[in-house]
């Protein structure tokens, strides 16, 4: 018994060393969401452009659409923006979540800057920005016409993300059914 | 010149362990005296040449000797003296020989300081010691050698990281690393006590204030690095559940288990083969935090430049060292002779307690850490794991174990009756209610959480100050005498409880009622927040010796006020950091950081952190306690009988 007993430390490190010598194979810098191939996670969220009606999760179907997070406060945002206001231009649907500010902070921001949202709101307390997993500004979800998350980019869309990753995986989902 | 001198000196540091390893395990098998003398003289010689190693690195990067590669991919003559120096560890070479030097200062001690312990000890502690400084030197020779020369040295250096451009770099690492490399001598000491085949007192007796001196500058590190990381970072967090945060964490809970258990083997006699496994361990866990750090199996702010190279060959250092440790301790252990017997409710039985909560917590740490490398061995799934995973498993397992850390130190060696030791606590016990009803009072009954929270600090403070009071309560009749005769160990231990009330004091302030906010803000603009009222004054620019700044200047009135605070934003060669703006009081820290502009304003965001201070103080006055201990230790260990061996006197040739 004792003798077992004294075995059991070095049983489990043999364990625990197989497991870095594999692990020391993958790249921990990928970072898939939870989400993926799942439904969006139901929200319902005030409007961020005044006179709007509020905006909810349910509307996110039908046809595939982009989910970007932005916040008027985010620097990168900013570089961003041009980026999704040429796809709004080329016909593409992004639907936007202003994260962690009064809604008029973010509206005065898109009204300066050009609005390529189609839809918008406001998750002030970062709530729904939970829900989804996000872990910073700006990031974006890609979502198929059932409404599941297909793909999540954490990060700015640069010109190049655009067309190597979301713009092919935009296409596959436009041929979808 | 230096960089040939520091390359030569750090092969002959290399030769030297591996005559230090070899001459002392054989000679203690042999029970050569001659041979172990040899061995002795290789640590201090060994200790000498990576004294010598480390100045003529940091000599290169003081004299700012661009030819040297390090220097020239972490430094440039712009820097402060201060950081020049300070960059000599700034990096993965630099670090890794600062590792080694505190492995050989550590040996060196070891070899000088050891004459009372059994010869064969000693010359076997050195023998260990001696292994792991040929495993470390010769990572650093073969893979990641800092002396290298460039062919065409550049006029200047690409400046070291500015994030760690910080008076926190000068102290932060070296701290760390004198206490991870310090939980060397326990290891050494617990396989050198496995290859003796015994433990005896003078082992406990050495090995406890051993451990102490790692685990006191272990804390202050810790303790350090938290505070670095709210200042510096710029979103006022005090804890991340960082890999590498992690990987501090791990050994300090292990090491800190060690120091009770290693107690009760130095008074009692018990609990020797289970203190030998906790010194193995804790000292792997430093090993898997190097390895953490270094290998790039997980993503952290803190990882140095990695190669999976470099991962190979520390976890070849781990499998060897924890392996054959493990292997001799599954081979040896069962032999060891059991301990003296103990009463459940006892001293012996409240510390075993302890340990049992502290494994616990350092395998959630674990579990938590390394769950995202494991899960995706056994499926596809990518998982992080954050501070929800902590709330949920280390808090539940760290609430009971603060509540019990008062008894320890009340109940009696051997054996105790229950109804003498709740005696024992009742004034501890009233002073913890009492805080509760004051918490209950201000926050009402939405905050019984807290209130609760705050209780449990009052009781470890109040327990805390408990245990010398009542020495001297016992020996009123003469105060005076009895306040000075009371031992350091008392007082540290007496002060260490304490620190962890404060610590906790703090750390349910600001989770419990912190605040904060983001706006764009133009000068002129005023905002009220957690009851003060902030104005932006200006938005200016500012020069520093190699940066330049943005600083945005804030008026505050309202709580505390009113005073002005200035956060800075400062664009290096390289990449821009946050500077943010603190006012500290033990009441709470307002939190200002700021800079980016927007929309013709500049970003601004505000946190309020009540309490936020303690968690830092609590820290240092638990590592200042340790040091009080130690202090006693070192005054023990002069008075043990200080036997002299007989000296070697060399005999004629023959």
């Amino acid at each position: 018994m004792r003798r077992a007993l004294a075995l059991l430390p070095v049983a489990l490190f043999v364990l625990v060393l197989a497991g870095f010598m594999v692990g020391l194979r993958r790249d921990p810098a990928i970072l898939p969401s939870m989400l993926i191939g799942k439904p969006l996670p139901a929200f319902a969220l005030a409007p961020l452009r005044p006179g709007e009606p509020g905006f909810a999760s349910a509307e996110l179907t039908g046809e595939p659409v982009l989910l970007n997070v932005f916040a008027s406060w985010c620097g990168p945002c900013k570089e961003e923006h041009p980026v999704l206001l040429r796809l709004k231009a080329e016909g593409v649907k992004i639907a936007g979540l202003d994260w962690k500010e009064d809604a008029a902070d973010g509206a005065r921001w898109l009204a300066a800057n050009g609005d390529p949202y189609v839809r918008a709101g406001n998750d002030a307390s970062g709530r729904t920005g939970i829900d989804l997993g996000v872990s910073g500004v700006p990031e974006t979800f890609v979502l198929d016409r059932r409404g599941r998350v297909r793909y999540r980019q954490v990060g700015a869309i640069t010109p190049e993300v655009w067309s190597r990753t979301i713009a092919p995986l935009m296409a596959k989902l436009e041929a979808e059914s | 010149m230096a960089a040939e001198v520091g390359q030569f000196a750090l092969i002959l540091a290399f030769v030297l362990a591996v005559v230090q390893a070899g001459a002392t395990l054989w000679g203690a098998q042999r029970g050569e005296p001659v041979l172990m003398a040899l061995g002795r003289a290789a640590a201090v010689l060994q200790g000498g040449f990576v004294i010598l190693a480390f100045a003529c690195l940091a000599a290169s990067y003081v004299a700012c000797d661009f030819s040297v590669a390090l220097v020239a991919q972490h430094s440039n003559s712009q820097q402060p003296l201060a950081y020049r120096f300070a960059a000599t560890w700034g990096s993965h070479e630099g670090s890794m020989l600062l590792w080694v030097l505190i492995l050989a200062i550590y040996g060196a001690g070891v070899s000088l300081f050891g004459g009372t312990l059994r010869e064969t000890l000693q010359a076997r502690v050195l023998g260990v010691q001696g292994l792991i400084g040929v495993a470390f030197l010769g990572f650093l020779i073969f893979t990641s050698n800092p002396f290298l020369r460039l062919s065409l040295a550049p006029l200047e250096g690409t400046e070291l990281n500015p994030l760690l451009q910080d008076p926190g770099l000068v102290s932060h690492p070296p701290l760390l690393y004198l206490g991870y490399v310090g939980f060397s001598v326990a290891f050494a000491f617990a396989v050198a006590a496995l290859l003796e085949g015994r433990v005896d007192a003078a082992w406990a007796r050495w090995v406890r204030p051993w451990v102490l001196a790692a685990w006191v500058p272990l804390t202050a590190g810790i303790t350090l690095g938290s505070l670095w990381a709210y200042y510096e970072l710029g979103w006022g967090g005090w804890w991340f559940w960082d890999p590498v945060e992690n990987a501090s964490l791990m050994p300090w809970l292990l090491g800190t288990a060690l120091l009770h258990s290693a107690l009760v083997l130095e008074r009692r006699g018990a609990l020797v083969s289970w203190t030998i496994l906790l010194a193995i361990l804790t000292f792997s866990l430093s090993l898997v935090g190097t390895f953490l750090v270094r290998s790039g199996i997980l993503t952290s702010v803190h990882a140095f430049a990695v190669d999976p190279r470099r991962g190979i060959y520390i976890l070849g250092i781990i499998a060897v060292t924890t392996g054959a440790a493990l292997g001799l301790y599954a081979w040896r252990a069962p032999s060891l002779r059991t301990g003296a017997l103990f009463a459940p409710l006892s001293r012996e039985g409240g510390i075993t307690l302890n340990n049992l909560f502290l494994v616990a917590l350092a395998a959630t740490v674990f579990l938590g850490t390394f769950s995202p490398v494991f899960i995706e061995l056994v499926g596809s799934d990518k998982i992080s794991v954050g501070p929800p995973y902590y709330a949920r498993t280390f808090a539940p397992l760290a609430i009971p174990l603060l509540a019990l850390v008062v008894f320890g130190p009340m109940l009696n060696w051997k054996r105790d009756a229950a109804a003498a030791v709740l005696r024992r606590v009742r004034i501890p016990a009233g002073v913890a209610a009492a805080a509760v009803l004051v918490g209950l009072v201000t926050v009402g009954w939405k905050g019984v959480v807290s209130a609760a929270a705050l209780g449990l600090a009052a009781w470890l403070v109040a327990g805390a100050l408990a245990i010398p009071a009542r020495r001297w309560w016992a020996g009123r009749a003469n105060l005076r005498r009895s306040i000075r005769t009371t031992p350091p160990a008392v007082l540290g231990l007496s002060l260490a409880h304490a620190g962890l009330g404060l610590l906790l004091l703090g750390v349910t302030g600001v989770t419990a009622w912190h605040s904060d906010k983001v706006l764009t803000m133009r000068p002129g603009d005023s905002t009220v927040f957690a009851g003060r009222t902030i104005t932006l004054e200006s938005v200016g620019l500012a020069d520093g010796p190699n940066y330049q700044a943005r600083q945005a200047r804030f008026d505050i009135t309202g709580r505390g006020g009113p005073y002005t605070l200035v956060a800075e934003r400062r664009a290096y060669a390289t990449s821009q950091t946050t500077e943010a703006a603190i006012h500290v009081t033990p009441l709470g820290n307002l939190y200002i950081s700021g800079g980016d502009e927007a929309d013709g304003g500049v970003v601004v965001r505000l946190w309020d952190h009540p309490l936020v201070v303690w968690i830092w103080i609590g820290g240092f006055v638990m590592a200042f306690g340790g040091l009080v201990s130690l202090c006693d230790r070192r005054l023990r260990l002069g008075v043990a009988a200080r036997a002299p061996r007989p000296a070697l006197v060399p005999a004629p040739a023959e």
